[in-house]
């Protein structure tokens, strides 16, 4: 045993000495890409299919642009903020890559944002985090997000609930932090414009797992409940409302009734069928783009999910993103990669549900689906599309003064009761 | 205790909680029955999960920090057989063997050879729960598993006031009642359980009165371990099973055991309703702050009652 | 049980890698006695040189040797390597070195470190700037000086609950309220600003200098490490820790002897406090920002995983500590897989605990002790065959 240690720390000791050697090699046929993602932790799933997603990019290029070689380095978080930081610096400072990939969760980005702004010599693209201030206060000339946001998922969803759906009144169930607020800002800031009403507001903490008791305060008189939960909470949250004899139909946020929560190991998924809900993909989506893409992930990665989930898709499109702009400039980072960033700013760029773009704080205006919960002829649950919404902007459609008066979502905005 | 401490509690605690309930009561009766047994219920799940980890401390001044680990453990390979054979007690059993199993091994391998280094042993406990988290992520990754139980005890259940209620979280009730009153016979009707009593008050003398101590330790580890194995299914069967959830009710665990003190199977019972339902009554009337309510408790009683409710002092 | 049972286990196998005691604790009668040696045999040495000849009977080469190579150790590494692993390693030894401090020698293991550090980091947070509205824009050194003062209180009141019960129940209640603080600034919006926390916290910009540039930054850590280290070497002399030590060995006795333990306690707490908050300020500068994650289970955890890897019988024990694990946490991603860098900690910390239960510093004792019989073996054979004995 102490053998082994002892050979740990000397592996450990020789490794530190090769990577501050290996810092100054010429990189000149070579484009080191850092790629963070979170692989520690309740996360991990999503972090894990994230990375297949970014490997998928590079994939598909056979790991060449414009006749250089593409190198992935990758880093782990554990979905806290100073951690992925810390791993980005490792990145940037230590294996010294020229343009960064990541990271996963909101907090996380609005951390390495930051941090971008230290390190003006290296271009920041967005893994898959989707907190709104990352872009829209303070954003950083250096960071780029080419996946849309939490707000924009949400967009269409609440025209539906009311017009198609005709929930005229709602009570809503969230987690307690700024990826719901935003969600439910999507969702409200269209639904209450149109004459819809939210009359209970039920904020829960983050992984309470034990519903019952706020499910026993969910009023009676309303016609749908918006549940914006994710992962364990929302599967949790689901099982019980079935049991205590919940009958409301249930619209839901982009990551409740995603892969993760449809393939839960377990059998009870009834109650979840014709659930409508919005984000940025669907997996039933009929455009060639996105069925060529879905079956290259099959065809790569056979651990993988059945279909990709949300953040293999997101990680995919900003590291293609990444490789597009690098061809776009042919490869050419001189200049404090001036160039390679304006390339970034007007790309057009093409993915699997449609062309994004950038706007002036470079962030992504794309497409949202609306889809419902169906079952398809092998009893696999999939995300039926039912409306398609394109160019959704960060500020959801209205100006930046009228943005800015309302503000970023929160607890009590929008309010419509 | 003196006049003016009873008169404090009385009106410092006692007069508020019943204006609430008077209160609760006639605002929404539904409400406050329905979250009263949610409390019960959550309260008998932790007692669950509290009662081994107390019953290996009280023996063994074990400060078991893989407890959480032994529940994960439990609830995963519980899962796997209920999945392979498509019996739910099957899977409760597994739950209950395996987690005893591992609790086994643990106590003859590695603790019996740290007898009375009390830090030590936690030590090892945390960096056991460290590993075991990171080896059930990686067998069974992050995705969500839910039990398959019988129908019949998966439905609701009509009952007076509360209109309808899930059969299952009733089932856990009594499920965790009849653990209990087994617990207290195994303690209190058996020659084992005797040890083990007598284990709690002097060790010295028992293994001086002829006991083979090392036994008696073996069998409290792998019952207690195994409680936690067991409340891994019927826990899980509850809510469901994710990486993340050892922390939980270890902490669960710890904050149950301070409350009620330290070794008493008892006390262990009355810091679980008192922690369930202050839990779910804060979900109900004041959700931002639920789990702070649990806290709360938990410095009350460590200001005023330092050893627990029912511990004694050591 | 009694905290002197408790503190005998965690001494077992001491004997075994023989690791010097403290001078204050049990004073080692060799160099007593080379001390009164000298003494006699130069009485005639004026005043002035008394306090150069104290310096050189206790300054070694070894820590000259260690003060040169830390203080130039910006000069050589990359500045990766002089603020990531050199400035975030003293930080995170600081706030170690405070529960070495209550462990080692106070016998309290306390959980709640990284607590304490964290209420530091919340509060600098809050008085000073940020990128959030909260934040009140206060002058630093006076944010400074409140977070500071904040954070000690909240870390005596932490002693003050936990004292109250004895040995091993500390851990489990540190615990809970450790954890109970995480959920707080989690659910709380108003005051800790929530999941987010504080981002983009301004550190100040003292005479010109940016504090949070490496090199300041290593320099600045350094001198607080220093300090600590020097601070609680010296209390460890001084009559306070002497009776802390003895609390820890038998405070029933030290009670009969007139001494107030829950006193003596509750003051370790306080300077434990206090040198976590200068770490959690300091770490605080080093993030840019707080959030609940930097007071999460696992951070009180590392911080305990820290201070007994690198052995919690001698102060430089947490920086030891600190630096294995900073260079674990940032190039585990080469050896193995960084997703099984959980289960690389858990197997290193289990070894230890298992095999060398005072740390990365035992193995360095067992192994001198090793070394100087080997080599006090060697001059004897020499002795024989050169026939001088």
């Amino acid at each position: 045993m102490t053998s082994f240690t002892r050979q740990c720390i000397r592996q450990l000791a020789l490794a530190a000495v090769f990577t501050v050697l290996a810092g100054t090699a010429d990189a000149q046929q070579v484009v080191k890409i850092g790629l963070l993602a979170t692989l520690e932790g309740p996360f991990a799933a999503g972090g894990q299919d994230g990375m297949r997603g970014a490997e998928l990019a590079v994939k598909q290029r056979n790991g060449m642009v414009a006749g250089k070689k593409i190198e992935i380095i990758k880093a782990s978080s554990d979905a806290k903020p100073d951690v992925a930081v810390n791993a980005t610096r490792k990145l940037v400072e230590q294996d010294k890559v020229d343009i960064m990939v990541g990271p996963l969760s909101g907090s996380e980005g609005i951390a390495v944002k930051n941090y971008s702004k230290s390190q003006p010599g290296t271009t920041f693209i967005n893994g898959s985090s989707g907190a709104q201030a990352t872009t829209l206060t303070d954003p950083s000339p250096n960071f780029f997000r080419f996946n849309t946001e939490g707000a924009q998922w949400m967009v269409g969803l609440g025209d539906y609930a009311l017009k198609t759906k005709g929930y005229k009144k709602m009570a809503l169930i969230a987690e307690d932090y700024a990826f719901p607020y935003s969600q439910v800002q999507g969702f409200m800031t269209e639904y209450c414009k149109a004459g819809g009403r939210v009359t209970h507001k039920a904020w829960v903490p983050l992984g309470g797992k034990d519903y019952s008791s706020v499910i026993a305060k969910l009023p009676g008189d309303v016609d749908a409940l918006l549940v914006v939960l994710g992962g364990s909470d929302a599967v949790n949250f689901l099982t019980q409302y079935e049991q205590a004899g919940g009958s409301k139909p249930m619209v839901g946020g982009s990551i409740t009734v995603d892969q993760t929560v449809l393939n839960f190991k377990g059998k009870r998924r009834e109650s979840l069928l014709g659930t409508p809900s919005a984000g940025p993909i669907a997996d039933s989506y009929d455009a060639p783009e996105w069925k060529k893409f879905v079956a290259d992930y099959k065809a790569n990665f056979k651990d993988g999910f059945p279909s990709p989930s949300l953040f293999a898709y997101v990680y995919y499109i900003n590291m293609k993103a990444a490789l597009d702009g690098l061809e776009a400039v042919n490869g050419d980072l001189s200049g404090g990669q001036a160039k390679y960033r304006e390339a970034l700013k007007n790309l057009k760029l093409q993915t699997p549900t449609g062309v994004v773009t950038l706007d002036e704080n470079r962030q992504a205006i794309g497409t949202t689906f609306v889809t419902e919960v169906a079952a398809g002829p092998d009893g696999v649950y999939y995300n039926k599309v039912v409306k398609v919404v394109p160019n959704v902007n960060q500020r959801l459609g209205m100006s930046k003064a009228d943005f800015d008066k309302v503000g970023l979502g929160s607890r009590d905005v929008p309010n419509c009761p | 205790m003196p006049r003016f401490w009873r008169w404090f509690w009385v009106v410092g605690l006692g007069v508020p909680i019943a204006l609430f309930t008077v209160w609760g009561l006639v605002d929404n009766a539904k409400l406050f029955l329905t979250t009263a047994l949610n409390g019960l219920t959550l309260a008998a799940l932790y007692f669950l999960v509290a009662s081994g980890f107390t019953l290996v401390f009280g023996l063994m001044r074990n400060v078991n920090l893989a407890h959480g680990s032994l529940y994960l453990l439990g609830a995963y390979v519980g899962y796997v057989v209920g999945d392979k054979t498509g019996s739910w007690l099957l899977a409760v059993a597994a739950g209950f063997a395996s987690a005893a199993l591992l609790g086994l091994v643990l106590q003859t391998t590695v603790f019996r050879f740290m007898q009375g280094q009390d830090l030590r042993q936690t030590l090892v406990t945390i960096a056991l729960s460290i590993m075991l988290a990171d080896v059930l992520l990686w067998i069974f990754g992050g995705e969500i598993y839910q039990f398959d139980p019988p129908r019949w005890i998966f439905g609701r259940t009509p009952l007076p006031l509360v209109q309808v209620y899930p059969t299952y979280r009733l089932v856990l009730l009594a499920i965790s009642a009849a653990i209990g009153v087994l617990l207290w016979l195994f303690l209190n009707r058996t020659r084992v359980g005797m040890m083990i009593r007598a284990g709690v008050d002097d060790r010295g003398m028992l293994a001086a009165a002829g006991v083979n101590v090392q036994s008696v330790f073996a069998i409290t580890f792998a019952i207690g371990a195994g409680l936690a194995g067991f409340a891994g299914v019927v826990g899980g069967t509850a809510l469901s099973i994710a990486p993340g959830e050892d922390t939980r009710y270890q902490l669960a665990s710890l904050v149950v055991v301070i409350v009620g003190g330290m070794g008493s199977v008892v006390g262990a019972a009355i810091g679980a309703a008192l922690i369930g339902v202050a839990e779910q009554f804060g979900l109900a009337y004041a959700p931002t702050y639920s789990v702070v309510f649990t806290f709360v408790i938990m410095a009350l009683v460590l200001a005023f009652r330092p050893q627990g409710l029912l511990g004694r002092r050591a | 049980m009694s905290a002197s049972e408790w503190r005998k286990a965690m001494n077992a196998g001491a004997g075994r890698t023989a690791w010097p005691r403290t001078a204050a604790a049990a004073p080692a009668p060799s160099r007593a006695a080379r001390w009164r040696g000298r003494g006699a045999a130069s009485a005639d040495v004026r005043d002035e040189t008394r306090w150069l000849r104290w310096i050189g009977g206790r300054v070694r080469a070894r820590h000259v040797l260690v003060l040169l190579a830390v203080l130039a150790y910006p000069l050589l590494a990359p500045p990766f390597f002089t603020f990531q692993i050199g400035g975030q390693a003293l930080a995170l030894g600081l706030i170690a070195l405070s529960l070495t401090f209550l462990a080692g020698y106070g016998g309290m293991v306390s959980l709640a470190q990284m607590t304490v550090a964290g209420i530091a980091g919340y509060m600098y947070a809050i008085f000073a700037t940020s990128g959030t509205d909260i934040s009140l824009g206060w002058p630093w050194w006076l944010a400074v000086f409140l977070a500071l003062a904040i954070a000690t209180v909240c870390g005596i009141l932490i002693g003050w609950f936990s004292v109250r019960t004895e040995g091993i129940y500390t851990i489990m209640i540190t615990l809970a309220i450790g954890v109970a603080f995480f959920y707080l600034v989690q659910q709380n919006y108003s005051v800790f600003n929530g999941f987010q926390g504080f981002q983009s916290v301004k550190t100040p910009r003292v005479l010109g200098v940016e504090l949070r540039d490496p090199v300041p930054f290593y320099y600045l850590a350094l001198f607080w490490a220093l300090a600590g280290y020097f601070a609680v070497k010296y209390l460890l002399r001084a009559p306070f820790g002497v009776a802390l030590q003895g609390i820890r060995d038998n405070p029933r006795r030290m009670a009969a002897l007139g001494f107030n333990v829950t006193a003596h306690r509750v003051a370790a707490y306080a300077v434990a406090g206090l040198i976590a908050a200068v770490g959690g300020i300091l770490m605080v500068w080093y993030n840019g920002l707080v959030s609940p994650g930097s007071v999460g289970t696992s951070w009180l955890i590392n911080i305990l995983i820290i201070a007994v890897l690198g052995g919690m019988r001698h102060p430089i024990g947490p920086f030891i500590g600190a630096i294995v694990f900073v260079l674990l946490q940032n190039f585990a991603v080469d050896l193995v897989d960084r997703e099984r860098f959980n289960l690389l900690i858990g197997a290193i910390f289990l070894i230890i605990v298992l095999f060398s239960p005072d740390g990365l510093l035992g193995w360095w004792a067992g192994g001198a002790v090793r070394l100087r019989a080997v080599s006090a073996r060697g001059r004897l054979g020499r002795r024989v065959e050169t026939g001088e004995a």
